[in-house]
């Protein structure tokens, strides 16, 4: 969490208002300006750093195909089925 | 009849085929015998023959162009269906459950998580991992960073084909990711918070 004295140095940016924003900040879905008090808030706060760390990592994590496996063989059953259509 | 009509479907099957590798002529041959119902469709609500003309034109392109949400979508449908006939209590209780979207999230880790060595994920275990933490989402979560995070679909995407707004989307998919957060923050052995940078699957 923010120390008191951080916060008021950070234009007045809660930890909680930044979790709000954290998947927003991801996808640059943010103003500018909202921007600027967040990363002015990840520089004195390592909490928030760390959601936002652990945030862009399970996107990346779930979004690498690696990780959802199609069955073996999945494709070839598919149009061997295709093909048996009437 | 039942000739004609089996025919057709052994055609679209092909056709079908040829759309999703590209084909426009393959496409325009799926949509021919559907153009006088397209048309009387939305006929039926403008009631102008060039308006409707316009709209079925439209319809098409925006079929055409997103083939792959219209397939989606069904296969979304029919696992939705699936779902409900064979687990319609089971269903019932925890889609009951999923509508706790207000207020905020407190995220209950704050262990530092550095990026995940790519390599990692050649491991079944860790993969293994990362499957059952999305599986423990619920499903209103679980199916819009599927969508999302995991196939790469846009936000309007994930919203046509979950039929929510786009900003219920970006508040499930949100909550989702500080869920699976929280959930594999901590790591398997802790080798997540060492090792080389893990490459990042978006350009952001």
């Amino acid at each position: 969490m923010v120390k008191k004295e951080d916060r008021m140095a950070t234009i007045e940016i809660s930890c909680v208002e930044v979790w709000r924003e954290i998947s927003n900040y991801i996808e640059d879905e943010i103003s500018p300006e909202m921007r600027e008090r967040m990363e002015t808030h990840f520089k004195v706060c390592a909490h928030c750093t760390a959601v936002l760390d652990g945030t862009r990592n399970v996107v990346s994590l779930v979004g690498d195909g690696r990780v959802f496996q199609m069955p073996d063989g999945f494709s070839k059953r598919l149009y061997n089925k295709l093909q048996k259509l009437p | 009849m039942s000739t004609t009509r089996s025919q057709l479907r052994s055609n679209e099957a092909e056709l079908i085929k040829s759309v999703c590798a590209g084909e426009r002529e393959a496409f325009y041959e799926l949509v021919r015998p559907y153009e006088r119902m397209i048309y009387a469709t939305a006929f039926s609500v403008v009631k102008n023959p060039a308006d409707a003309e316009e709209i079925a034109q439209e319809a098409v392109l925006k079929a055409e162009s997103k083939f792959s949400t219209w397939l989606v979508q069904i296969t979304y449908n029919e696992a939705k269906m699936k779902l409900r006939k064979a687990r319609p209590h089971l269903y019932e209780s925890i889609d009951d459950q999923q509508q706790t979207e207000e207020g905020d999230f407190w995220p209950r880790d704050f262990a530092d998580w550095r990026p995940i060595p790519s390599e990692l994920l050649e491991q079944n275990e860790i993969r293994q991992t990362v499957q059952d933490a999305i599986n423990s989402l619920s499903p209103s979560y679980r199916e819009a960073l599927v969508l999302r995070d995991v196939q790469h679909l846009s936000i309007k995407e994930t919203s046509t084909i979950l039929g929510i707004s786009e900003p219920n989307v970006k508040t499930r998919l949100h909550r989702a990711r500080l869920l699976l957060r929280d959930r594999l923050a901590p790591g398997i052995d802790g080798s997540w918070t060492k090792g080389q940078p893990y490459r990042k699957a978006r350009a952001w």
